[in-house]
């Protein structure tokens, strides 16, 4: 902190141009040209034994192998996909994967973590004992593990498809998935959706103009039911009105597998079931420290204000608690992220799996590599942004 | 006066049954509310349901360790510790040569006991560490072999739990001096240093250990001069050091800037040069404050050492998934998978209660 900070004692005196290494500001401009010399040097010396390398290997450099026809195919994809398509789509199918994935674990795991983290905290001795059963188990055992677990006992411990189970008529559950109906293409399904987002959007709206209107004249609205009543609401009338479409999409067994329905793959579930339990479990934490670090005071204070229960911890501990639960919150999104890279190793066509695919069909390892780094930096970094906006939003206003 | 004063003592009435013992145990904790009462009901017959079943698998129905796959194949309904009992070797040393198996064996006992000393805090003198380095030359000695008499052995044959401890313990011995490196550049206020740590460690924080693992096992072979090359089980160690310094460079960053500033000044007016203050003043609290942080993020590295399976080799985790593909002993996968896990919990949950009195240690003597 102080080192550049000159000693008035032995210091050659001021605007002397004497270049002494006893000078602090000197010796800091010494130091970082001797850092930056050497760093460059072995990036010099790395990158042209790479060119050396790839010149030797004939290797072409460049992303221009991202046009050509990948000629493998993808298990699961978001946006259509053949093997006809270029490695750039696959990619680009691998991060949609990803993304799935992280978005669908995401949510999974802040639900389960939550309510674990305030079993930990519950008054009955069985909950919170077993939540924290569930804690000291799951964090301690390697993602990966637990991973091959779930797949296995997919893979291995259902039925193969000739024989699926078929517990209600149209469901089959084998080696190759959960198979079940799914609604036949319709328009109303997009218009249900339409009719969803302006609910949300309304109810946004509403709840300002009822935060304004209280602030004005004291008068409560509300909010949340009439929020829950449009996103309900709004989409029924869409479905109503577009003729209730009851036609469904049937799984039917066609050589080797089902078509047709809609597929829970064995893969994605493994992956999700293993990041969704494993990071629940670190949220759970995160949570239990954030409603711990609520002073007891502040809900007796609520008590005595007369404030319902329901209310107190709404305006009164959680937005205290979010400012520490916040945070740390937000590594463990980052880490179930880069985590999912994991499904790699089960076979999950995410985007490391599918750049590994890449590479080995095409030999560009070093462009795959920086692909897969700069997808995931940039996850990463769009988190990090959102999370701290958020952060900041919620953050105590000191006056 | 005195009349009304009782000077003989009552005997003493027994508290009321509903407050004291097990009863009012119960009603506290497990009958307080109506809706907890629900819960524990509910929650007593899930378990009533799940646990029984279980225990029968895992002990009453189980065959013993000298189960073949035969017989556990016709009676199914236990677990089958036969399993573990022919693969239990090739799970813990891999494929380390049969006869010589007690060289990894060894090495398992030499680090466990190097951790565990290291835990007692009476032991942080400065010899510990010149112990850990006579630790680390004889288990390189035991493992390599080559001198003493002892048959070499190539490192493609290691695995098992030797290969696991090797690749964490040694990864952070190494990551450890360049952590303090970085965080110390991270606050230096040389702004080409502090830019040069900062991307260092947010660039390798922001990617997935797999994606280093993909570094050096594909792009490492091209980094180096024609000729060099320079084995799989180092450029995995080669990533986990690189990975274990950007995070370990976080923990002690994060007890460099719980050292009160007054503590710099003070280091200053002694006029102390840099790597003085750093030295003798700063770092001494700065990394007692970090240890907790630094267990943390060894444990978090213990359990990642899993990964090396996606670039083909066999710790652990790759050693306990490589016995299941044995065609006569497939599908045993709940044993092999409990088996493993148990390994690993119980190095992980034993270092993450080591974590929480150490902790709670340096509190009591950080606390006026």
């Amino acid at each position: 902190m102080a080192t550049q900070t000159r000693t008035t004692g032995g210091a050659p005196a001021p605007g002397g141009s004497s270049f002494s290494l006893s000078d602090p500001t000197v010796r800091a401009v010494v130091y970082q040209v001797l850092v930056v010399g050497a760093v460059v040097l072995v990036g010099w010396f790395l990158i042209s034994n790479t060119l050396d390398n790839l010149a030797r290997r004939s290797i072409a450099t460049g992303y221009s192998f991202l046009e050509r026809e990948a000629a493998f195919g993808i298990g699961e994809h978001v946006i259509d996909y053949s093997p006809k398509d270029s490695y750039g789509r696959a990619f680009l199918v691998g991060v949609l994967n990803t993304l799935k994935v992280s978005i669908i674990g995401v949510i999974l795991a802040t639900i389960i973590g939550t309510l674990i983290g305030v079993a930990r905290l519950s008054s009955n001795w069985l909950i919170a004992k077993l939540a924290s059963t569930y804690v000291e188990i799951v964090r301690n055992i390697p993602p990966l593990l637990q991973l091959f677990f779930w797949y296995a006992l997919v893979s291995d411990g259902l039925p193969p498809v000739r024989s699926a189970l078929n517990p209600i008529p149209g469901v089959f559950l084998s080696q190759r998935g959960l198979f079940v109906p799914a609604p036949s293409a319709d328009p109303v399904w997009t218009m249900m959706g339409i009719a969803f987002l302006v609910a949300v959007v309304a109810a946004y709206v509403l709840r300002r103009w009822a935060k304004a209107r209280q602030a004005r004249t004291g008068q409560i609205f509300p909010v949340g039911w009439t929020a829950l009543g449009l996103m309900i609401g709004l989409p029924l009338i869409a479905y109503v009105a577009g003729g209730a479409p009851t036609a469904l999409d049937m799984p039917t067994l066609k050589g080797f597998n089902f078509v047709g329905g809609m597929v829970l793959s064995p893969e994605f579930f493994a992956i999700l079931m293993g990041l969704t339990i494993y990071t629940a479990a670190f949220i759970a934490e995160v949570v239990r420290s954030g409603i711990i670090a609520v002073n007891w005071g502040q809900t007796e204070a609520a008590r005595a204000l007369g404030i319902p229960s329901g209310p107190t911890l709404r305006l009164v501990i959680l937005p205290q608690a979010l400012r520490v639960i916040v945070p740390p919150l937000t590594s463990q999104y980052l880490n179930l992220t880069k985590n999912s890279s994991l499904a790699l190793a089960i076979g999950y066509p995410d985007l490391v799996s599918i750049a590994n695919t890449t590479l080995n069909q095409t030999g560009q390892a070093i462009e795959g590599v920086t692909m897969i780094m700069g997808t995931y930096l940039s996850i990463s970094l769009s988190i990090s942004i959102f999370m701290n906006w958020y952060n900041k939003r919620i953050a105590l206003v000191e006056r | 006066m005195t009349d009304n004063v009782q000077s003989v003592g009552l005997p003493d009435e027994r508290p009321p049954a509903n407050t004291v013992g097990p009863i009012a145990w119960l009603r506290n904790n497990l009958f307080n509310t109506w809706y907890n009462a629900i819960l524990t009901v509910l929650v007593l017959a899930l378990l009533g349901s799940a646990i029984p079943p279980f225990v029968d698998w895992l002990f009453i129905n189980a065959h013993g360790l000298d189960a073949s796959s035969a017989v556990c194949r016709k009676d199914n309904s236990g677990a089958c510790w036969g399993f573990i009992g022919e693969k239990l070797r090739f799970i813990l040393f891999g494929t380390f040569p049969y006869e010589q198996q007690w060289r990894p064996l060894l090495t398992i006992v030499i680090f466990i006991t190097l951790l565990v000393a290291s835990c007692d805090r009476r032991f942080w003198k400065p010899w510990l560490g010149l112990v850990w380095i006579a630790g680390f030359l004889s288990v390189a000695v035991l493992m390599w072999g080559g001198v003493l008499g002892l048959t070499p052995v190539e490192n493609t044959l290691w695995g098992g739990l030797p290969l696991t401890l090797i690749l964490s313990v040694i990864g952070l011995a190494v990551a450890f001096p360049a952590a303090i490196l970085l965080a110390l550049g991270r606050r230096s206020n040389m702004p080409a240093v502090k830019v040069l740590c900062v991307t260092y460690i947010e660039l390798i924080r922001g990617v997935p250990l797999i994606s280093l693992l993909f570094m050096a096992s594909v792009m490492l072979p091209l980094f180096l001069p024609n000729g060099v090359s320079i084995d799989k089980l180092l450029r995995a160690q080669i990533a986990f050091i690189m990975f274990a310094a950007a995070y370990m460079a976080e923990a002690i960053r994060g007890g460099l800037q719980a050292i009160p500033k007054g503590q710099y000044e003070a280091a200053d007016g002694l006029g102390l040069s840099y790597w003085q203050k750093m030295l003798k003043i700063i770092l001494p609290q700065a990394l007692a404050i970090a240890i907790p942080p630094l267990v943390n993020t060894f444990i978090s590295f213990f359990k990642d050492t899993s990964l090396v399976i996606i670039i083909g080799l066999y710790d652990l985790l790759g050693a306990g998934k490589a016995a299941l593909s044995d065609p006569s002993w497939r599908g045993f996968y709940r044993e092999a998978y409990l088996f493993v896990g148990v390994i690993y919990w119980i190095f992980c949950f034993s270092m993450s209660k080591y974590s929480q009195k150490l902790e709670r240690d340096l509190n009591r003597s950080h606390r006026r």
